[in-house]
């Protein structure tokens, strides 16, 4: 493991001392699949063989299942998630009124659960909240991402901006110096893709199983050794704000595979 | 109720060579990896795949570990009469998770 | 007792031997115990085959020859076969060089298949060698192999 960081170490001290704070132009914005093999581009666009499909299948009994005290399924309200749900996913993280905060996808699953159903919480990064969030999300595929354009959402966009500008960790490097400097080079093994959240949850190859773009980007966080902040802080969804409005105008390709 | 995608052709022709896909749920956990607290992740796999055509066995294959995550199973049967082909995915402890598909044969 | 550090068994070797010597035996200590333990490629074939002979040809793997993530690769074998009644194969099964195990899978066939070709996917440990080995329906077995390079992760994430 150490002997692996050495030279990984290395090649970003190299890469990162050519130093730009400018964005990637639209004309330029590219999905991380198209920056892997053509082997692993075909298990995300065969359903089929798509392991991530699994994660909708379950979604999708889970959608038609009462829970809670309040003994109602998500169907029970949001009735046909492909016609209710489609674009819902392009348009998140959104405002949310009871908190005065963004909230995520995933967030948003959760808190209808506790409100609404009055059913115990689901842990993150759980079968049940992923297998949820990827089938509503799933709904949206092939959709332009629209980021929301809640004026209160502003603040907390700009701070995901400046979190994503900012280096952190025993490295020193932001997400910035990686995705928006040096995307298309390549850190070890991998190509730097250009850091677009258009799969997700996603099934990452690494992972073998599907994770929460949250879980992305605490694995960044642990890869350039700084302390990752906890799942559903708000740093985090403030950073899927940023994210979001960084991809704005990709295609929705949950469930995506990534290796 | 397993979560497993099976594909493969509704309607086939009579000797027809059709392919079959299969794709379950499950974490094939090798034995060898360490978990956070230091120790073993103990091994949980599933060892036995078998597909029976109208009640005979026509494809099974034992796995080992190095089969990945979520065990994805391609092969193919040939269409000989209308009936139900059932999946059954059995694991180290004898569990077994099951599906199955209808195939018309004219 | 004081004994001669480059007196191995009792006669004098070259500081080269000596220390290729001390090398295996240090390769030897750090390897995991699992890589003792497995038997080696040709072990595990010859386990399956019952010590028959094994002839190249008449089986095709397909396997990327580099590979982003050795988690899941998807693997290919066909073997040529009529697949009749009294022609078929009957097994195909594929193992690894490198893995802590050197069975991947067998897959059981028969006339009924139709074809004998199947497809899944597997975890390579690290770049290696594939063998893929078909038994026919007459008792003979045939193979191929392929080999792939593993490429590695840059951040990869712990498990906690």
């Amino acid at each position: 493991m150490r002997a692996l960081w050495r030279p990984a170490t290395v090649g970003v001290a190299a890469v990162c001392s050519i130093v730009s704070a400018a964005g990637i132009e639209d004309g330029e914005k590219r999905s991380g699949f198209d920056f892997m093999t053509p082997e692993t581009q075909a298990l995300q666009s065969d359903d089929m063989s798509n392991p991530g499909m699994l994660w909708v299948l379950q979604g999708e009994q889970l959608w038609q299942q009462a829970e809670g005290r309040a003994d109602v399924a998500c169907a029970g309200c949001h009735g046909d998630a492909s016609q209710t749900m489609r674009g819902v996913a392009a348009r998140y993280p959104a405002f949310d009124e009871a908190t005065e905060r963004p909230i995520d996808l995933a967030g948003r699953v959760s808190s209808c659960r506790a409100e609404r159903q009055q059913a115990e919480p689901l842990a993150p990064e759980s079968d049940a909240l992923l297998a949820l969030t990827t089938y509503v999300a799933h709904q949206s595929r092939g959709m332009p991402i629209t980021p929301a354009t809640d004026a209160r959402l502003a603040p907390f966009r700009d701070n995901g901006r400046r979190l994503f500008q900012s280096r952190i960790g025993q490295l020193e490097l932001s997400c910035a110096s990686c995705h928006d400097d040096n995307w298309g080079k390549r850190l070890g093994g991998s190509a730097i893709p250009q850091a677009h959240p258009t799969g997700y949850p996603l099934y990452r190859l690494e992972w073998q199983t599907v994770g929460s773009l949250q879980r992305r980007l605490r694995n960044c966080m642990i890869g350039v050794r700084a302390e990752p902040f906890a799942f559903g802080a708000a740093e985090l969804v403030d950073l899927e704000l940023h994210l979001t409005e960084r991809a704005s105008g990709m295609l929705v390709e949950t469930p995506a595979v990534r290796p | 109720m397993a979560r497993a995608l099976i594909n493969m052709p509704k309607t086939a022709k009579r000797g027809e060579i059709v392919e079959v896909r299969a794709m379950i749920a499950h974490p094939m956990e090798t034995g060898y990896r360490i978990g956070p607290n230091g120790s073993n992740i103990p091994r949980d796999i599933i060892r036995r795949f078998a597909c029976s055509y109208d009640g005979e066995e026509v494809f099974w294959a034992d796995l080992h570990p190095a089969v990945s995550a979520n065990p994805f199973i391609a092969f193919t049967l040939v269409a000989s009469t209308s009936g139900v082909i059932e999946f059954t995915w059995t694991d180290d402890a004898g569990r077994t998770q099951t599906a199955s598909a209808t195939i018309t044969v004219g | 007792m004081h004994e001669d550090p480059l007196r191995v068994h009792g006669r004098l070797v070259g500081r080269r031997q000596f220390l290729r010597v001390g090398m295996t035996g240090l390769l030897v200590i750090s390897l995991p115990r699992w890589a003792l333990a497995r038997p080696s490629l040709d072990e595990a074939i010859r386990t399956f085959t019952g010590g028959a002979d094994v002839l190249d040809g008449r089986v095709r793997l397909d396997l990327p020859p580099l590979v982003e993530n050795g988690n899941a690769v998807g693997i290919t074998v066909a073997a040529e076969s009529p697949m009749t009644a009294d022609d078929y194969v009957r097994r195909i099964a594929v193992f690894n060089q490198k893995n802590p195990e050197a069975n991947v899978a067998v897959f059981h066939l028969g006339p009924r298949s139709g074809r004998a070709a199947v497809s899944t996917r597997i975890r390579l440990a690290t770049s290696q060698v594939v063998v893929a080995v078909a038994e026919m329906s007459d008792g003979s077995f045939w193979s191929s192999r392929a080999s792939a390079i593993v490429t590695l992760a840059a951040c990869i994430e712990d498990l906690s």
